[in-house]
């Protein structure tokens, strides 16, 4: 701590040049900050997965339905706990930019089956009695202001209902909420009842089925149990973790960890040649100064500290302000964009994750003026001085 | 009897270049009694600085052996040479060397960041030691706020802030016109007669060198002493 000052003073002895190393480290980190929080979007429904939760698709394609008989038969699986059923509605509000998932799910199976969903017990119930009632996730009812009682007119993209029309008229009977930053309550859920019954086409069936398997049970051989079981049907079935249900689901749009990783990647690489070039000229400057430190008795290894110090401490001025102006970006997006893109979140972990690359590309870009200040010989350097 | 504070015994001290060896030093001996106040003359490449860097542990002998008090520093790892340094001898160099991004007294506390002081009595201690060179007055300066001869005085205090017993002196006032030199060479003086600090200084300067007790001649690796006129 002691040499702090120096470390400090030494950092900032070329203010333009470290003021565009510190822009670039910090452009760096912003960036960091947004793709990190928008992975953690696309990959979110995996991190809230429950380990004791399956999910059902159909074996060829997750857009083919299942048939509704199937609900019945998967819970009579031996280790099966209890199951419920969900279908993709894909309809906007009132203009096609306002995209929001939306559900049609069986009141009471569908919330026992999801406890961190929170609602009131009332509004629940409430919900569960009415036919055309729906509810919606918190962000949702705070970005479109509705509140219980409003009607919500939806406009379908695939279900066309019997009488031709496509749109749907719904009741906001409820709104519920959920504590994990992780997980999203920006969706719609609503009767499915009232949705088979007026849809013009796909009676009769559920988009997946969602199981919770009893404790003593073993999820592997309980989903083999299943497929086995519609093996050889018209529709078989593809039984596996929601985890890793919701990973299928979002390599739809691609691998989007693999893409965040490689523009990274790439901005790291440049971010090291900058910052190692920075600290490289730094160094080059002020042999003599080094080699007057080391005549005072600074021994190599404080040199080595003292020189690398300065290289991470660049490093940690210009990520911790990339960091904390991409939080707070990551605030205001997450509030933007909760429908269309939820669970828009800057992990404690991502955050972690991004103070070790500070230090690690502090040190990497450091190490080599810093050893060659180290390794100093300080009769040769006085003497080019 | 006086006691002697450094004493070189057969030193020889060769450098490699290209395939030639070239001696620098050849079989010297030297004593330095406490207190002395010691100029060391001769043409450029006799061997001044090499001397000068052998008796601060900043350079090691290829032969013979350097003692200064009670350290044998010829036999010293650099590690151990470091921490030698930092308490047993203060070094004044010709273009002063004073960090640009320290104001003069974090310059003179640089040496302390070395000891066990809290950051209060390293002010305190580069305070004196400012004090007495006369610069007290311009402790928040930079380097580039001072005169040639205030950053000399910097070095100095610098120097002196850790109370080592031996001042290294190369060239300390040719960077100087005549009269700030002469101030520079009387406060040497004073730390000598004074502080009884022991001082060696090279330089090419006669003027400089009749300040000191004695002067020694350095040519072709061999020393010629004169006494001071």
């Amino acid at each position: 701590m002691k040499y702090f000052r120096l470390v400090w003073k030494n950092a900032w002895r070329k203010k333009i040049r470290t003021s565009l190393t510190v822009l670039s480290v910090f452009v760096a980190f912003l960036l960091f900050a947004l793709l990190s929080a928008i992975g953690q979007a696309f990959e979110g429904g995996a991190d809230v997965a429950d380990a004791d939760r399956l999910v059902v698709i159909d074996k060829v394609s997750l857009i083919n339905s299942l048939p509704m008989s199937y609900l019945d038969r998967i819970a009579a699986v031996d280790g099966v706990q209890s199951v419920t059923h969900s279908s993709w509605f894909g309809g906007y509000y009132q203009d096609p930019r306002n995209q929001f998932a939306q559900f049609p799910v069986d009141p009471s199976s569908f919330m026992a089956m999801y406890p961190e969903y929170k609602i009131p017990r009332e509004q629940l119930d409430a919900w569960a009695k009415d036919r055309t009632g729906a509810i919606v996730g918190q962000e949702l009812a705070t970005q479109y202001g509705w509140k219980i009682g409003d009607q919500i007119p939806m406009q379908a993209t695939i279900w066309t209902k019997a009488d031709g029309g496509r749109t749907w008229e719904f009741k906001l009977d409820g709104i519920f909420s959920t504590d994990d930053p992780r997980g999203s309550a920006a969706m719609m859920l609503f009767q499915y009842d009232y949705f088979d019954e007026a849809r013009a086409f796909g009676k009769g069936t559920a988009g997946w089925y969602i199981l919770r398997v009893k404790p003593d049970a073993d999820p592997i051989q309980v989903a083999r149990t299943i497929d086995a079981q519609f093996a050889n049907s018209p529709s078989e079935t593809k039984t596996s973790t929601e985890a890793a249900f919701a990973q299928s689901f979002t390599k739809q749009f691609g691998n989007i960890a693999l893409i965040v990783s490689l523009i990274l990647g790439a901005v790291f690489f440049t971010l090291l040649l900058v910052s190692g070039n920075t600290m490289s000229q730094s160094v080059r400057e002020r042999i003599s100064e080094l080699a007057v430190l080391k005549t005072l008795g600074f021994d190599d290894r404080t040199v080595l500290g003292i020189v690398l110090s300065e290289s991470i401490l660049i490093m940690m001025v210009g990520g911790m302000l990339g960091l904390g102006v991409g939080w707070i970006a990551v605030q205001g997006l997450a509030k933007e964009l909760a429908s269309f893109l939820p669970g828009l979140f800057l992990s404690p972990a991502a955050m972690m994750l991004a103070v070790a690359f500070m230090v690690g590309a502090g040190i990497l870009a450091g190490i080599f003026p810093a050893l060659k200040a180290m390794r100093l010989s300080i009769v040769d350097a006085l003497a080019r001085a | 009897m006086t006691e002697i504070l450094a004493h070189l015994s057969g030193v020889n001290r060769t450098y490699q270049k290209g395939k030639e060896k070239v001696e620098v030093l050849h079989n010297l001996d030297l004593d330095i009694p406490q207190g002395d106040f010691v100029a060391i003359m001769g043409p450029s490449g006799s061997g001044k600085t090499t001397l000068l860097n052998l008796l601060g542990g900043l350079d090691k002998p290829s032969a013979g052996s350097v003692r200064v008090g009670d350290a044998e520093i010829s036999a010293m790892s650099n590690s151990q040479l470091s921490h030698w340094r930092s308490t047993n001898v203060g070094f004044i160099f010709q273009f002063y060397n004073l960090l640009p991004v320290l104001t003069a007294q974090r310059n003179v506390e640089l040496p302390l960041l070395l000891t066990k002081f809290n950051a209060k009595e390293r002010a305190r201690r580069a305070a004196i030691a400012l004090d007495i060179v006369g610069l007290s007055e311009r402790a928040k300066h930079y380097p580039r706020e001072l005169s040639g001869g205030q950053e000399q005085r910097v070095a100095i205090a610098r120097a002196i802030v850790s109370d080592p017993s031996l001042l290294l002196c190369d060239e300390p006032t040719g960077d100087l016109d005549r009269e700030t030199a002469d101030e520079i060479l009387k406060l040497l003086q004073l730390l000598n007669s004074e502080h009884g600090k022991t001082i060696v200084m090279v330089t090419h300067d006669a003027q400089a060198a009749s300040y000191a007790k004695r002067t020694l001649h350095c040519d072709k690796g061999t020393l010629e002493v004169r006494e001071a006129a």
